[in-house]
């Protein structure tokens, strides 16, 4: 790849070089006055590369709702998103709570160029009392354990997650969410629901079970990770669990930290998601949670639907929204343009190292000897998210016509290179 | 027909969220006219001659779709009724595909009600046809509205000031919704008694006062528009009995004697009678429901015309 900006994550900036990589590996960095006659040239003046982004939020879909997105097509939206990696949810059917499921996930994302690493569920079928086979589900490659979807419903089950996670030193991922509290809401429960006749989800039904697994990981131990913050207070809560040293990371997604529940007078269903998108408050509270480190990665949660499930009726369609193609865009448009956040910097640490950090899991460098596992983007060049240019099965996301900057170029990951243009060659 | 100054450009009318308080006023000044066609002895004038209206009703009502239908048939209008048991998503088929045989059948005027909040804003984005909300979930029903402030300009000159309080399940109530939005437009006091657990918690927001007790609500008011309370929401845990309501928040004569005045009672109909009213007032002096529901046939007629785009056509 000739003429980039290459990340130094040790000087904390870019410097222009060229990489030469060989075999899927970093050969060497440098401004090379000569190549190998068999190497092939990648122009990527202009652009940044930095070390893949993971997303430790995504639903893939597969095994049991194929419309919505697969595997393959889910890695695709990684890739043109900049993700070289991912975790999947369980909530697949059947839900993947059991070493076979996990493996034919693994089986089916063999040879891609996006890493998948699975998440099992908590229980048996993400639901009851009885705990899923945790350790068999280790053997077969989970990073983590979630009953995503669905909050781990009582006290009482979420001591005995925390506690049997111990055992084996993997985060209990939470989707914070008293459905006592929500029962028919399709949205934020606020003005905007009052006005459009909507019945709403208030922000404490977040709060109350953020605060409730705060307390019980003080007695209990283990290691929380609070999916998709959308409550101001939420983040005030986390932000004093780790003042007091707690074993607790928090995640945001793009929509949350870009939109608020004025957009759902249009009444389009593209706006609505678990947990839902909340007032101005709440959304400046994650973003001051992302700059100070309360929030610690952006996660998408990747949610493909079919159409017929993404329009007509608000209250009757589906929630979720999708999320790896717009990631970067909506990060340098919102963050970096209107509210400082620190370029490619930060973007590193949102994106590559803490999602990292928080399963456990290796961070790829950019250096000579270690595997090719990098993102290119050109971070200035602006484009407008459209309907049918997704790599994504699915074409539910909020964005739709909307101008981001910053447009990611190509991944290379296990041996393999994806780039949009293939011209570039 | 009295002329207007301006012609009246909507296409639809979704709701009155969005209206302006001359819109308001000049619908409600064409149902003057049409009121008067009404006390005839032939009902009827040949103005949507050659338009077809549908009745598209998700959710069963007799009341305002028979209201409508009259509407249409006094306007000489065509009128063709669709009325589904269930939501079309149950039955299979999605809002888009009725949505799109209905367009196929080249349909002028839609008039819709359906237990989702946002559809007739979707149909108006998907059909060419004007749009007409007869009901859209807890959102709004804007000819409702119309028809009580039309009713309420029978008995007072303007409403600016006036203060009138929606007594009942907010929370759940489309009548409510855009009374508060109609009501607040032209200037009215508005406020909204029942209990905490059916009224929104933000509503205030909306310019208006909360009164959670019945004496306090008579106190203020002037004019009361009575809502009805539905045993649904017993099962659900928003209030213990019909029997407690009705002792808390019932309009009978002992209470509304607590508190003299020249009252006007509401009620958009049906009535619960010994629950949220009494039959003595709603049967009493101080009650204009009928009046409401034959003012409805009026201002429906000049909804559909003033949308139907035949007055700009029209000359006096």
């Amino acid at each position: 790849m000739r003429n980039g900006l290459i990340w130094d994550r040790g000087k904390r900036k870019t410097e222009r070089a060229d990489i030469l990589i060989k075999d899927g590996i970093i050969e060497s960095i440098g401004i090379f006055t000569t190549l190998p006659p068999t190497a092939e040239i990648v122009d990527i003046t202009g652009c940044t590369v930095i070390p893949g982004l993971l997303d430790i939020h995504v639903h893939l879909r597969e095994p049991g709702y194929e419309d919505r997105e697969t595997i393959a097509t889910g890695c695709a939206a990684a890739a043109a998103g900049g993700f070289t990696a991912v975790c999947c949810m369980p909530n697949t059917n059947p839900v993947a709570d059991n070493q076979e499921v996990i493996q034919f996930i693994k089986d089916k994302a063999q040879g891609n160029l996006v890493t998948v690493y699975p998440v099992g569920a908590v229980r048996k079928d993400s639901k009851g009392d009885e705990l899923a086979e945790i350790g068999f589900m280790i053997k077969a490659g989970i990073v983590a354990i979630s009953d995503d979807g669905m909050p781990v419903k009582t006290s009482g089950i979420m001591r005995r997650a925390l506690e049997y996670s111990r055992m084996f030193n993997i985060p209990v991922l939470e989707h914070p969410q008293d459905a006592s509290l929500t029962e028919d809401g399709s949205m934020n429960e606020g003005l905007y629901s009052t006005k459009l006749g909507i019945y709403g989800m208030p922000s404490i039904a977040e709060d109350i079970i953020v605060s409730r697994d705060m307390q019980l990981l003080e007695y209990i131990g283990g290691q929380l990770h609070i999916q998709h913050v959308s409550s101001a207070h939420s983040v005030e809560l986390i932000r004093q669990a780790k003042d007091k040293g707690l074993p607790i990371t928090a995640e945001a997604t793009p929509h949350h930290f870009t939109l608020t529940d004025a957009v759902i007078e249009s009444f389009d269903p593209n706006y609505k998601m678990n947990p839902p998108l909340r007032s101005e408050a709440d959304r400046e509270a994650i973003i001051a949670g992302l700059k100070d480190g309360t929030i610690d990665a952006i996660a998408t949660d990747h949610s493909p639907h079919t159409v017929d499930d993404k329009e007509g009726e608000f209250d009757l369609a589906k929630f979720g929204v999708t999320g790896l193609e717009t990631a970067v865009g909506a990060y340098f448009t919102e963050l970096v343009d209107k509210h400082q956040f620190n370029g490619i910097e930060t973007l590193v640490e949102l994106c590559v190292i803490n999602p990292r950090k928080i399963m456990r899991l290796d961070i790829p460098e950019i250096q000579p000897g270690a595997p090719a596992n990098v993102c290119i983007l050109n971070e200035q060049k602006q484009w407008t998210v459209k309907k049918d240019a997704f790599f994504s099965k699915a074409m539910n996301s909020c964005f739709i016509d909307k101008t981001f900057r910053g447009y990611v170029i190509g991944v290379i990951g296990n041996k393999r290179i994806w780039l949009r243009d293939s011209t570039l060659k | 027909m009295a002329k207007q100054t301006t012609a009246f450009s909507r296409k639809h009318l979704i709701g009155l969220s969005d209206y302006t308080r001359d819109e308001i006023l000049h619908i409600l000044e064409t149902a003057r006219s049409f009121r008067e066609v009404l006390e005839r002895p032939i009902k009827r004038v040949p103005i949507l001659t050659g338009i077809t209206v549908i009745n598209l009703f998700f959710e069963a009502s007799t009341r305002t779709r028979i209201s409508f239908e009259l509407a249409q048939k006094r306007l000489s209008a065509d009128t063709i009724n669709f009325t589904a048991n269930t939501s079309s998503v149950k039955k299979g088929e999605t809002l888009r595909d009725t949505a799109q045989n209905i367009e196929a059948m080249k349909v002028d005027m839609v008039v819709v009600r359906h237990s989702s909040p946002g559809v007739p804003l979707f149909l108006s984005r998907v059909l060419k046809s004007n749009i007409i909300n007869a009901g859209d979930g807890a959102h709004e029903h804007p000819t409702q509205a119309l028809l009580d402030m039309y009713s309420l300009l029978e008995r007072i000159p303007d409403l600016k000031g006036i203060r009138i309080c929606i007594v009942g399940d907010i929370g759940h109530s489309r009548v409510a919704l855009s009374n508060i939005f109609g009501l607040t437009c032209l200037g009215a006091d508005v406020a909204v008694c029942g209990p905490p657990t059916l009224i929104p918690r933000h509503i205030e927001q909306l310019g208006i006062r909360v009164f959670y007790k019945l004496d306090e609500a008579l106190a203020f008011a002037d004019v009361l528009n009575v809502l009805r309370i539905q045993l649904e929401r017993q099962g659900v845990g928003l209030f213990p009995s019909l029997r407690e309501y009705r002792d808390q928040f019932g309009i009978t004569r002992e209470r509304l004697e607590n508190f003299p005045k020249d009252w006007i009672i509401m009620h958009p109909g049906p009535i619960n009678r010994g629950v949220e009213i009494d039959s003595d007032v709603a049967d009493g002096n101080f009650s204009i429901i009928l009046n409401q529901v034959t003012n409805g046939v009026a201002v429906r007629m000049a909804v559909l015309y003033l949308l139907s785009g035949r007055e700009r056509e029209q000359t006096q």
